[in-house]
C-alpha cells in the first residue's frame, strides 16, 4: 500500500521559494502566473493494513509542522 | 556545576559553544551524541548548537527534534535546567515544541551572514541579567531560516509576559514583529538565531556574548 503526503504551507505564511518560481516564470516570459505556492511530496510505502490513524499521526508527528504545514493524504492502491 | 552541549550529525557549533560555556563555568562541559537516550544527572545547563543538524533535511531541525537525546532535553528542561538552543538549536526548541511559534526561510530568500545590531528587551531572565533593558548589542547571525513566525495570538502573548528576550534593531529576515530570541514560560528555555558564543573574547572583534553565559553562571550559582 502507498500513501502520498502532500506537505503546503498555510495561507498567509510566507513562502520565498514561490516566489522566486514566480519570478523565474515571469521572467521567462509567462506573464499569466497570478501567484506561486511551493510544497513537499513526500511518498511512502507502507505495509499492508497500516491505518489511516497511524498516517495521520505520521503526518502530524513528523511530516508537517502544523504550526506553518497543512497536510493532504491520497492513499494509493 | 554541570553544563553539555548536545550534537547531532551536522551540527558545526558544538565546540564554539563548548568553548563558551567552560569559559563561563570553568568546566568542560559533557559532549552528548545524538543517539544516546539519557543526559548525565542533575544537569544544570544544556546547549543545543547551530548547525545544520541531519542536513535541514524535511526541515531545519526536524529530524534532531525527533531524535531520542531531545526527549531527555525535554526532560532536563520540565524539571528546571536551562537550555540554551542558538540558530540550528532555535530551530530544533520549536519543532521539539519546547518554544512556541516556528522558523521559517528568510524573507529576502537568501542566506544571511553578518554581524547585527540587537536590542535586549527582557533583561531579568537568566540568559540577560548581565545586560541592560534597551540595552543595544552586536551578535553575528548566520542563517538561512531565521524568520520567526508564529500566530497573532502567540505573538501577543510572548510580547505580554515578557517573553521576547532578543530583537533585531532592524529587519534582517523576515521575522514576525523583528524577533531575534525568545524565551519559554518557565523563563528557563531561551532560543535565538544570533550567535552569542562567537563573541566571547577581544579577539572576535567585541564581547558583547560573553556576558550571556556569565549571567547564566551566576543566575545558577544564586540558585544552588
Amino acid at each position: 500500500m502507498k500513501a502520498r503526503i502532500f506537505v503546503t504551507l498555510k495561507g498567509g505564511v510566507l513562502d520565498p521559494q514561490g516566489k522566486a518560481i514566480h519570478h523565474a516564470l515571469d521572467g521567462l516570459g509567462f506573464g499569466g502566473v497570478n501567484d506561486v505556492r511551493a510544497g513537499k511530496l513526500i511518498e511512502l510505502d507502507l505495509a499492508d493494513g497500516t491505518s489511516d490513524e497511524d498516517i495521520d499521526a505520521m503526518c502530524r508527528k513528523l511530516l508537517a509542522n502544523t504550526v506553518i504545514e497543512n497536510y493532504r493524504i491520497e492513499k494509493v492502491a | 556545576m554541570k553544563s553539555a552541549v548536545i550534537v547531532f550529525p551536522g551540527s558545526n557549533c558544538d565546540r564554539d559553544l563548548a568553548v563558551a560555556f567552560e569559559a563561563a563555568t570553568g568546566a568542560k562541559p559533557a559532549m552528548i551524541w545524538h543517539r544516546d537516550t539519557e543526559l548525565p544527572d542533575d544537569l544544570d545547563l544544556i546547549g543545543v548548537p547551530g548547525g545544520f543538524s541531519y542536513g535541514d533535511y524535511l526541515r531545519s531541525g526536524a529530524m534532531a527534534a525527533r531524535s531520542p537525546v531531545m526527549q531527555a532535553v525535554a526532560k532536563a528542561a520540565d524539571r528546571g535546567a536551562y537550555v540554551l538552543g542558538i540558530c540550528n538549536g532555535f530551530q530544533v526548541l520549536t519543532e521539539t515544541g519546547l518554544l512556541p511559534g516556528a522558523l521559517l526561510r528568510n524573507a529576502g530568500g537568501h542566506f544571511v551572514c553578518r554581524d547585527v545590531a540587537l536590542t535586549v528587551e527582557n533583561a531579568q531572565s537568566a540568559f540577560t541579567s548581565r545586560y541592560d533593558a534597551g540595552e543595544s548589542i552586536s551578535f553575528p547571525v548566520a542563517h538561512h531560516d531565521g524568520n520567526y513566525f508564529a500566530d497573532a495570538e502567540t505573538l501577543d502573548r510572548l510580547e505580554g509576559e515578557g517573553r521576547v528576550a532578543l530583537r533585531y534593531a532592524e529587519s534582517v529576515n523576515g521575522s514576525a514583529r523583528n524577533i531575534a530570541g525568545i524565551l519559554n514560560e518557565a523563563g528557563n528555555v531561551l532560543g535565538m538565531m544570533p550567535h552569542p558564543e562567537r563573541v566571547i573574547e577581544a579577539a572576535h572583534g567585541t564581547t558583547d556574548g560573553r556576558r550571556l553565559f556569565e549571567g547564566l553562571v551566576e543566575g545558577l550559582m544564586a540558585r544552588a
